[in-house]
C-alpha cells in the first residue's frame, strides 16, 4: 500500500517527550474542563431544579389515598335511624409477614368457622398475590369473631384485621321505597364528576330515592391517608391522617314505628299506605309494599333476587306510593259532596236509588244490585251509593267537581325530594279537548264522580286529600324534620260543610256504612274515612246479567282496587291515611284497605295493642316482610335453580303480563305494571321514571 | 492512595445507606474488597515498571482470548454475553481488557522507534490491536465497555505523538458515522439512545432510569436531605442504586456539596495520574501513567453524565463508590500500575500513600 508521507518534520526523542508533555497537559486540562462541567450540570440539576425534582420525589414518596367519609344517617322523627352505617368487619392476610402459613390458616379456619372451599380459595390468592398486598379471608364478620382474631393477633403474624362501612337499613324491605338505596358509583358518574372518590374501594353513592336526592348532603367529605410507599406499592409508614367528615344527619318527619308496621301490616298485599299529620302535613309513614331490601341492593344484588323481584306480578320494584296511578273510586266521594254542598247543594235534597239509571245511551249501574231507595248526601256518603252521585253531578257538571279535586290535592304534584313522581289526572273538559281532541260527554262526568273513567290519583293524593278534608286546609305534604314552613292556608271551604262531610265519613266506619273494617280498637278514638273500589276491567252488559263474577274468582290482576281514606280522630282530625290495596278486591276481609287502615291508625294510639294484632296475622302470613322474602326468594331458587339464567332482556315482558285489561269505556285503569326492569342495572323503576299520566 | 482511600470510604458509606441502613448486604463486602484489592494494588506498586512492558503483549493475548472464549462459551445476563463461569467466580474479560489495552498500545508505541512515529506503520498495528477487542466487546454487546477500550487505546495514540490531523479527522468520521453506527446497534441499545435524548417521553419504562436519577440528585439540593435520609433509594425508586446509579444515591443525601467535593476528589486523584506520566522516566511509564489515568477518568466521567442525564445509560460503575467486584479490579490495578510507574520516577511511593 503507498500512503503519503505523513511527516515532513524529522521527529527526535526529545521533541516526542514534548509533544507528550504538552498532551498530557491537555489531557489533563480536558479532564479538569469535564469535572467542571459535571459540577455545573449537577449545581444546575440540586439548585436550579431543586424545586421541580424535590416535588416529584414527594409525589414519588407519598401515596394519597383517600378515606371514604361516612355515610350520613337518616333518622326518624323520634332519632331513631332508618339508614345508618354498619361497621363492616374483615380480615386480611399480609403474605409478606406471614411466618407459618398452615398453622395460621388452620387456626382462622377455626376461628372463622371458613368453609373447605374459602380456604382453598385463599391459599390460591396467597399463591397469586404479590408479597405486601392484602389477601382477603373473610368479610362481613360478627364483631365476636372480629375479637377472636384480634386478641390472638401476636399469634398471627401476617393477619391484618380491618374495619370498614356499610350501609345498614334496620327496616329493611319497609323502608325500600322511602329511603333508596346506595350503590357503587357507575362507570357514568365516574366520567361526569371526575371525582377520584368515586373509585376508591368502599365508598357508595346514593342511587335510588332519598340517598340519591340527599346524596351531596349525606356524602361527607372525604379523609385522606399520606403513606410512604416503596417504588412497588409496598406502605412503609404512615404519614399523616385527615380523618373523613361524616355526611350530614337528615331527619324525617317519618315515625320509623309506624313506617315499619305499616310495611308489615299489609301482609301479602301489593299497595301502599300513606299517613300525614293532617295540621301540618309531615309524613309519617309512606310505604309500598312488596318492596326490594335496600340492604341486599345497597350490597351488590344477586342476578336471581333481581329476576325474582322483576318478575314479581307485586311489582316490588315500583314506588307505588309515587309513581303507582289507580283510579281513586268511591274515595272521591266525600270531595265531591264537599264540591256540592260549596256549589250551593242542599245536602238534605234526595235521590231514589233503584240500583241503576240511564245516563245518554248507556246504563248505569249503582254498586248495590236492589238500589239504596231514598238517599241524601249523609246516606249517599256513608252507603257509597253511585246512583246520587249521578244524579248530582249531571244537575252541577264536572267542572265544579274538578275545581274541588284540583283543590284537595287530586292531579297535584307535590315538592318531594324524589326523582320521580307520577301525578295522575283530574278530568274536565278543557283537558279531553286537549288531550283527545273530544267534547267532554256526561257520562265522563258520570265516571268521574265515582272516582272512574280518566280520573287516576297516586297514593300520597289520596293521603293529602284526606289530609284537607280533615283539615280544611291546604297541607302541604313533608318529609323533612323541622322544616320552616308556613301555615298551610285554609281551603276557604266553610266549616259548616266540611262538618256535614265528618260526619258521614264518621259514619262510614262507625256507622252502617261501607268502612266498618276501619273502626278502630282504641276506646274513645273514632275514625272517619271512606272505601273505594277501583274496577280494572269491564263488565259487561251479559255477565251483570248474569251476576257479576266475584273478585275472588278472577285473576290477580283482573281483581278491583281496594282503597281507603279517612282520618282519626274523628271529632278533632290529628292523621290522615291514604291506602291502596292493588288488586286486592275486598277478597281477604283482614288484608283488604279498611282493616289495614285501622290497624295502622291504631298504632298511632295503642301500638302495643295493634302489634299483637299483627303477630297474630303474620303467624298466618308465614313471617315478617324480610322471612317472607327469604322464603321467596328459596322458592324462587328452587324453581330455578337448574335452569339456565333467563336473559334479562327478556324479564321487562315477563314483568308486564298483559297490562292490557284496559277497559276503555268503563275508564277504569289497570295499572300498566311494566316494571322498570332493565337487567341487573341498579335503578328500579328507572324506564318509568319519566312516565306521568300525561295533563 | 490516601485519596483513593477516602473516596472508597465514602462509598462504603454510602452503600451503607443504600441497603437500608446495614452493612448488609454491600458495604460490608465492598469493604472487605477494598481491603483487599487495596493489597494487591500496593503488591503491584513493587513490580518493576518494566515487568509491566513484559507482560503488555502476552497479557493482551490472554485476554483477546477470553474475550473469544466469552463469545463461545459465556454466559448470558440480561440480554447479554459478557461472563465466563470458573466456578468460583464469574470473570469478565472485557474489564480487564480496558487496562491491558492501555498497557499494549503504549508497549508498541515505546518499542516503535522514534522515527516512524509519523508514518503508517505506527497507526495500523495500534489500531487493529484496539479493533479486535472492541469489535468482540461490542457483539457481546455491551457499548460502554467498547467505547472505553476504544477510547483508551486512541487515548494512549494521541499521547504517543501521532498527528493531530488523523484524531481530528477521525472524530469528523465518526460524527458522519453515527447514524449508519446507530442502525447497527441492538434495540435495547437504540432504545437507551432515544431515551437519553427523551428520558420524559417514557418515565416508566426505559427513561426511568435516568428520570428517577434526575429526581434524586436534583431533590438533594444543597445540602442533601441528609444521611440515610434518601428516599429515593430507600424506597426503590432510583434502581441500581448501590452500583450504577450509586452517585445519585449519594447526591440525594449529601447534596450538591458531596457531589461537589467527590467530583473534586476525583479530579486530584487525576491531577496526580497526570502528574505521575509527565514525571516518568521512559516512554512507555509515561504512556501507560497517562493512558490509565484516562482510562479511569473515563468510568468517572461516563458514569456521572449518564446519572445526571448527560449520556445514554451505558453500563458503567463509578470507580470506588459503586458496589461490584470487577470494576473494582480493573480500577485498583490501574492505580497500582500507576502507583508502579510513580515510584520508578524515583520519588518513591511514599508521597502518594502514606
Amino acid at each position: 500500500m503507498k500512503f503519503p508521507k505523513l511527516t515532513p518534520k524529522n521527529i527526535t526523542q526529545a521533541s516526542l517527550s514534548q509533544t507528550f508533555t504538552r498532551r498530557a497537559m491537555v489531557l489533563g486540562a480536558m479532564q479538569g474542563g469535564i469535572g467542571v462541567l459535571l459540577a455545573a450540570r449537577m449545581g444546575w440539576i440540586s439548585i436550579a431544579e431543586n424545586e421541580k425534582y424535590s416535588l416529584l420525589s414527594e409525589s414519588n414518596r407519598v401515596n394519597l389515598t383517600l378515606v371514604p367519609p361516612r355515610r350520613g344517617w337518616i333518622i326518624d322523627r323520634h332519632g331513631k335511624p332508618i339508614a345508618k352505617n354498619r361497621t363492616d368487619f374483615r380480615v386480611d392476610i399480609i403474605p409478606d409477614r406471614l411466618q407459618d402459613k398452615e398453622r395460621v390458616i388452620g387456626t382462622l379456619a377455626q376461628l372463622l368457622a371458613l368453609a373447605p372451599e374459602d380456604v382453598e380459595r385463599i391459599r390460591e390468592d396467597l399463591e397469586k398475590a404479590a408479597g405486601f398486598q392484602p389477601v382477603q379471608v373473610s368479610d362481613k364478620l360478627s364483631y365476636d369473631q372480629f375479637a377472636a382474631v384480634s386478641v390472638r393477633l401476636p399469634d398471627l403474624p401476617g393477619i391484618a384485621p380491618a374495619q370498614g362501612f356499610s350501609r345498614d337499613y334496620p327496616a329493611g324491605p319497609s323502608v325500600g321505597h322511602l329511603i333508596g338505596y346506595v350503590g357503587v358509583a357507575s362507570a357514568k358518574d365516574y366520567e361526569e364528576r371526575r371525582d377520584p372518590l368515586l373509585i376508591t374501594p368502599g365508598y357508595k353513592v346514593g342511587k335510588d330515592g332519598l340517598e340519591r336526592t340527599f346524596e351531596a348532603a349525606l356524602n361527607g367529605k372525604p379523609g385522606a391517608k399520606r403513606v410512604e410507599v416503596t417504588a412497588r406499592g409496598k406502605v412503609v409508614r404512615e404519614l399523616t391522617t385527615r380523618p373523613d367528615t361524616p355526611g350530614k344527619t337528615i331527619q324525617l318527619t317519618i315515625d320509623a314505628g309506624l313506617q315499619e308496621y305499616a310495611a308489615r301490616r299489609m301482609g301479602t298485599q301489593s299497595g301502599s299506605v300513606v299517613v300525614l299529620d293532617c295540621r301540618t302535613g309531615d309524613l309519617l309513614a309512606m310505604v309500598s309494599m312488596p318492596s326490594f331490601d335496600p340492604n341486599s341492593f345497597s350490597d351488590g344484588i344477586g342476578h336471581m333476587e333481581w329476576d325474582m323481584l322483576s318478575q314479581d306480578d307485586h311489582v316490588p320494584l315500583r314506588n307505588k306510593t309515587l309513581q303507582g296511578l289507580y283510579p281513586p273510586g268511591s274515595t272521591v266521594k266525600p270531595m265531591v259532596a264537599l264540591s256540592f254542598l260549596e256549589a250551593g247543594l242542599d245536602p238534605d235534597e234526595t235521590v231514589q236509588c233503584s240500583g241503576a239509571i240511564r245516563v245518554g245511551n248507556g246504563r248505569f249501574h249503582c254498586w248495590r244490585r236492589g238500589g239504596h231507595g231514598a238517599v241524601n248526601m249523609h246516606r249517599g256518603i256513608e252507603q257509597s251509593c253511585d246512583i246520587y252521585f249521578y244524579v248530582m253531578a249531571q244537575r252541577l257538571g264536572m267542572q265544579v267537581i274538578a275545581d274541588m279535586a284540583r283543590k284537595l290535592g287530586l292531579g297535584q304534584k307535590f315538592p318531594l325530594p324524589y326523582p320521580s313522581q307520577s301525578y295522575g289526572t283530574v278530568p274536565d273538559a278543557a283537558w279531553k279537548k286537549k288531550k283527545y281532541d273530544q267534547d267532554w260527554q256526561i257520562y265522563d262526568t258520570v265516571n268521574a264522580t265515582i272516582g272512574q273513567g280518566y280520573m287516576l290519583v297516586n297514593p300520597l293524593q289520596i293521603g293529602i286529600m284526606a289530609a284537607r278534608l280533615a283539615s280544611g286546609r291546604a297541607v302541604m305534604p313533608n318529609l323533612l324534620f323541622g322544616a320552616k314552613r308556613e301555615a298551610a292556608p285554609p281551603l276557604g271551604v266553610s266549616r259548616e260543610h266540611l262538618e256535614i262531610i265528618w260526619a258521614a265519613m264518621r259514619d262510614v266506619v262507625n256507622g252502617r256504612g261501607t268502612g266498618g273494617g276501619a273502626r278502630l280498637s282504641v276506646p274513645n278514638v273514632l275514625m272517619a274515612g271512606k272505601t273505594g273500589t277501583a274496577q280494572v276491567r269491564r263488565i259487561t252488559m251479559a255477565e251483570r246479567s248474569g251476576g257479576v263474577r266475584s273478585n275472588a274468582s278472577l285473576a290477580f290482576k283482573l281483581r278491583d282496587h281496594a282503597l281507603f281514606q279517612g282520618f282519626a280522630p274523628a271529632d278533632n282530625p290529628r292523621y290522615a291515611i291514604g291506602t291502596v290495596i292493588e288488586h286486592g278486591g275486598h277478597v281477604n276481609i283482614i288484608q283488604d284497605a279498611p282493616r289495614i287502615s285501622g290497624d295502622v291508625m291504631s298504632y298511632l294510639f295503642d301500638p302495643v295493642g295493634a302489634m299483637e294484632r299483627l303477630l297474630a296475622y303474620e303467624k298466618d302470613w308465614g313471617g315478617d316482610p324480610f322471612v317472607r322474602q327469604q322464603a321467596q326468594m328459596a322458592a324462587y331458587r328452587a324453581a330455578h335453580g337448574m335452569a339456565p339464567p333467563v336473559v334479562p332482556a327478556d324479564n321487562a315482558m315477563n314483568a308486564a303480563p298483559a297490562a292490557a285489561a284496559r277497559p276503555a269505556e268503563d275508564g277504569a285503569v289497570a295499572e300498566p305494571d311494566a316494571a322498570g326492569a332493565e337487567p341487573s342495572s341498579s335503578l328500579p323503576g328507572a324506564a318509568d321514571n319519566a312516565r306521568a299520566a300525561a295533563d | 492512595m490516601l485519596l483513593v482511600s477516602g473516596i472508597a470510604a465514602f462509598g462504603v458509606v454510602v452503600l451503607y445507606s443504600a441497603a437500608g441502613g446495614s452493612m448488609t448486604p454491600w458495604a460490608l463486602n465492598q469493604l472487605i474488597r477494598f481491603v483487599l484489592f487495596t493489597g494487591m494494588a500496593l503488591a503491584i506498586s513493587r513490580v518493576p515498571v518494566a515487568l509491566f512492558a513484559e507482560a503488555a503483549f502476552p497479557a493482551y493475548g490472554a485476554v483477546l482470548l477470553a474475550l473469544v472464549l466469552v463469545e463461545l462459551i459465556g454466559g448470558v445476563a440480561g440480554g447479554s454475553q459478557r461472563w465466563i463461569n470458573l466456578g468460583f467466580m464469574q470473570l469478565q474479560p472485557s474489564e480487564f481488557m480496558k487496562p491491558v489495552i492501555v498497557l499494549a498500545v503504549a508497549r508498541f508505541y515505546a518499542r516503535l522507534p522514534v522515527g516512524e512515529t509519523r508514518r503508517w506503520t505506527a497507526i495500523w498495528p495500534a489500531l487493529l490491536m484496539i479493533g479486535v477487542p472492541w469489535a468482540l466487546v461490542l457483539i457481546q454487546p455491551d457499548l460502554g465497555t467498547a467505547t472505553m477500550i476504544a477510547a483508551g487505546g486512541v487515548t494512549v495514540m494521541f499521547l504517543a505523538g501521532l498527528p493531530l490531523r488523523l484524531f481530528i479527522g477521525a472524530g469528523l468520521a465518526l460524527a458522519a458515522a453515527i447514524p449508519i453506527a446507530f442502525s447497527f446497534l441492538h434495540d435495547y441499545q437504540q432504545k437507551r439512545v432515544l431515551i437519553f435524548m427523551d428520558p420524559e417521553s417514557d418515565p416508566l419504562g426505559a427513561g426511568y432510569h435516568i428520570s428517577q436519577s434526575k429526581i434524586a440528585i436534583g431533590s438533594g439540593g444543597l445540602w442533601g436531605k441528609g444521611y440515610l435520609r434518601g428516599t429515593q433509594s430507600h424506597l426503590d425508586y432510583l434502581p441500581e442504586g448501590h452500583t450504577d446509579f450509586v452517585f445519585a444515591t449519594m447526591s440525594e443525601e449529601w447534596g450538591l456539596a458531596g457531589g461537589i467535593l467527590l467530583i473534586g476528589a476525583f479530579m486530584l486523584l487525576f491531577r496526580w495520574g497526570i502528574r505521575v506520566s509527565m514525571r516518568a522516566r521512559d516512554r512507555f511509564s509515561a504512556l501507560i501513567a497517562a493512558g490509565l489515568t484516562t482510562t479511569v477518568f473515563f468510568y468517572v466521567a461516563i458514569n456521572l453524565m449518564m446519572v445526571m442525564g448527560l449520556a445514554p445509560v451505558v453500563g458503567i460503575p463509578l470507580p470506588f463508590m459503586s458496589y461490584g467486584g470487577s470494576s473494582m479490579l480493573t480500577v485498583m490495578l490501574c492505580i497500582g500500575i500507576i502507583m508502579a510507574v510513580d515510584r520508578d520516577s524515583g520519588r518513591g511511593i511514599g508521597a502518594g500513600w502514606r
